[in-house]
């Protein structure tokens, strides 16, 4: 496939400076602020699903090409499914009488 | 462990099982030595990698697992035709209904199934094979071992008796200490890989294998159902693999994820389970939904109407299938909020079901109808099929389903739902594209024998169970009081049993009948289909195309009919490229079966031994630099001559 163009790379100019600026306000995070550790937690680990979404769409072009929607809509789904499985089993089996035992 | 512990003993009816399998093998041993076929089912079946041929033994052993868990039935109906009978014993029983809800599920349905998937799929997108030919090939054969292990564990070692559910914790080690459930935890198990490896071979064929021109939009709608009900297999069963993974080690080297003690829960065992069992039951049924589709389109000789309606139907099905799996368990005690959202969403599933129902009855709306036998299934489904779904709706009201939940009303409606939905559908299906497979049609005379016969068996048999359920009988009783006053119910639904096997057997009489005297002379397009497998010749051959057809709309044979375009150039003739045969997956699944008999039986040593056969298998596949073979166009052009006459 020849994609060959005469633009500027904006998107891996933005998705270099996010990834830095991302990685840079997690170092922040956990050494100079004085959050709980659970926060620090927290914030580290919404800041890495930043940084992977950063990834999949400015550098693997998640959405581009062919198979770019089943991609997406595959990795949404993925998501959707461990989420559903993982808390669902946790409120199924922890509220009401079953969790009297 | 001494023999007669090995060996189930002690019963008359299974010492004559004994003794029947065992002549049976020694009878087929010789029959096979004296044709002198070894050679030719090594070559031609056991090491195959066509697709056509792989279904065609998925469908043969579903029908003899058919007749095994259909016996299974029988002996259940029989010990409860009458009050205080004595003919089963209570954990006799508790084995047989075991088995036969297993083997309904597993390996009579999913095989039947994804044996016409495998059929028709390929042919139906316009392919030459599935996307992993080798990996069909295992897929078929550990499901084929698991099968093996799971049925002969009622003349070696006991039956698992805890139920096709297996709820923890009677199929826990402290309440059943047999063999009996090692069996279900393993061979389901090993099953289970090759299902899931099916999963995985139709996605990735069905998003890369399709036609040029075959756009989203112009899938057959069967193939669309297969899609999805694959989406679900890859989702669904690393679940049941997980809780069968937990349940092996509990029962084998005494972990507590679902035991009483030791902070287990054996809740857990039922939320994993159904968490996967919902979506399996959609994975049976939208196949189906797919053939019925076919089926009617054909023979009402009109396209099929709202078909992108029936679509999204399908997908919001798969959708909601994940969401639902709380109300096989509403009555373990939840919150009102957990009860209540669990009724929603599966009150939900009624809706994109309903748009199935109404775009069917649509498509039969002024139709030119043909009642061919397998039209003759699809339009009996559609009222026993709505019976199950509306007690389904039923059920799926958390605070009524405190009076229905484990009665027999249960149990009729699942059947009512399973055997329309499912059974209905592949015979449908096997009457419609069996001259694709085989050459030949099977006799409609006898098919209407067939339907008729099991379509009233069936409505006898399971109607009665509503009502005794209504009237308190719990599932699984193996016998009640005559003071009940079941008896007159449930003596009907023995003898409706006896109708439904009468049924059966005019299909397996049927296939041996058509199999010696049916018309060889069927073309390639007995019914007048709509969809590319039929512009092929039958049965089809090995490479399915010899030229890779074009589509440029929905139904896209009916319109090369219409067209005068179902011709075939030589000069459009190029070599095909196909897989070679593999000794690998039978080899694979032959270990797989020997090491699970070991983990069934607890011995570990070996176990470990036989599972270096694994490894070699393995190692020996990798280096298997096979890189299959070319037909020539000049082989094409004789084999189309066949049955095209000559070419353009």
């Amino acid at each position: 496939m020849s994609t060959k163009t005469n633009h500027f790379p904006w998107n891996h100019l933005i998705g270099f400076v996010l990834s830095i600026a991302l990685t840079l306000l997690a170092v922040f995070v956990a050494f100079n602020t004085d959050f709980s550790k659970t926060v620090i937690v927290w914030v580290i680990g919404i800041l890495a699903i930043f940084q992977a979404l950063i990834q999949l769409f400015m550098f693997m072009h998640v959405t581009e090409g062919k198979e770019g929607m089943i991609n997406v809509v595959n990795m949404v789904y993925s998501i959707f499914l461990a989420l559903v499985i993982v808390f669902g089993s946790i409120w199924v089996l922890t509220s009401g009488h079953a969790a009297m035992h | 462990m001494s023999l007669d512990e090995f060996f189930v003993t002690g019963d008359p009816l299974i010492l004559a099982s004994q003794i029947a399998i065992g002549l049976t093998m020694i009878g087929l041993i010789a029959l096979i030595t004296y044709l002198k076929r070894w050679k030719w089912l090594w070559n031609e079946w056991f090491t195959t990698v066509d697709h056509k041929k792989i279904g065609i033994m998925y469908i043969i052993s579903g029908v003899l697992m058919f007749f095994r868990g259909g016996v299974d039935g029988l002996l259940m109906k029989a010990q409860t035709s009458r009050p205080e009978l004595e003919f089963l014993d209570a954990q006799h029983y508790d084995e047989i209904f075991t088995t036969h809800g297993v083997i309904m599920i597993l390996f009579m349905a999913m095989p039947l199934l994804i044996g016409l998937m495998n059929v028709v799929i390929p042919l139906q997108i316009g392919a030459r094979d599935v996307a992993f030919p080798k990996l069909n090939a295992l897929s078929f054969w550990l499901f084929f071992a698991g099968a093996m292990l799971f049925n002969v564990s009622f003349v070696i070692g006991g039956s698992p008796d805890a139920g096709w559910t297996s709820y923890f914790p009677l199929a826990g080690k402290e309440f059943t200490p047999g063999v009996g459930n090692n069996y279900y935890a393993i061979a389901l198990q090993i099953a289970g890989i090759g299902t899931l490896a099916t999963g995985i071979n139709f996605v990735v064929t069905i998003i890369k294998m399709r036609a040029p021109g075959m756009t989203w939009m112009r899938l057959p709608i069967f193939v669309w159902s297969t899609f999805i009900t694959s989406i679900i297999i890859v989702a669904a069963f690393p679940i049941f693999t997980v809780a069968l993974a937990y349940m092996t080690l509990d029962r084998l080297f005494g972990t507590h994820f679902f035991t009483v003690a030791n902070g287990g829960d054996p809740m857990l065992w039922l939320n994993l389970f159904w968490l996967w069992g919902h979506p399996e039951v959609y994975i049976v049924v939208l196949p189906a939904f797919g053939m019925f589709s076919e089926v009617i389109a054909t023979f009402a000789r009109k396209n099929l109407y709202g078909y992108k309606s029936m679509v999204y139907a399908v997908a919001g099905i798969a959708f909601l299938s994940m969401l639902v799996w709380v109300h096989h368990f509403y009555t373990m005690g939840n919150s009102a909020a957990v009860n209540s959202i669990f009724s929603l969403t599966t009150m939900m599933i009624a809706i994109p079901t309903g748009v199935k129902i109404f775009n069917w009855l649509f498509t039969l709306r002024k139709g030119r109808i043909e009642f061919s036998t397998a039209m003759l299934w699809s339009l009996a489904f559609i009222p026993c099929f709505t019976i199950g779904g509306v007690t389904g709706v039923m059920l799926a009201m958390a605070a009524a389903d405190y009076q229905y939940h484990n009665t027999m009303f249960l149990v009729a409606h699942f059947h009512y739902v399973l055997i329309p939905g499912v059974v209905f559908a592949v015979f449908a299906g096997l009457y419609y594209w069996w001259p694709k497979m085989f050459g030949f049609k099977l006799n409609e005379k006898i098919g209407k024998w067939h339907f008729w016969l099991f379509v009233i068996g069936f409505n006898m048999t399971f109607m009665p169970m509503f009502f005794v359920g209504l009237d308190g009988m719990s599932r699984r009783m193996y016998t009640y009081s005559a003071s009940t006053g079941w008896a007159g119910w449930l003596g009907f639904s023995a003898i409706g049993s006896i109708i439904l096997a009468a049924g059966f057997a005019a299909l397996c009489y049927n296939i041996y009948w058509s199999f010696r005297y049916a018309s060889r002379d069927v073309g390639n397009d007995p019914w007048n289909g709509r969809t590319l497998e039929w512009a092929t010749a039958s049965p089809a051959p090995h490479y399915n195309f010899a030229k890779v057809p074009e589509v440029d709309r929905l139904d896209a044979y009916w319109y090369m009919k219409k067209e005068g375009n179902t011709g075939l150039k030589k000069s459009d003739l190029k070599p095909v490229h196909m897989p070679s045969n593999s000794w690998t997956p039978i080899f694979l699944a032959v270990v797989f079966g020997v090491v699970g008999f070991f983990l069934v039986f607890e011995w570990f040593t070996l176990a470990i031994l036989a599972s270096i056969g694994i490894v070699v298998g393995l190692v020996a596949n990798s280096f298997d630099y096979d890189d299959g073979y070319h037909i020539s166009v000049e082989e094409l052009a004789d084999e189309e001559r066949e049955w095209r006459g000559d070419l353009q």
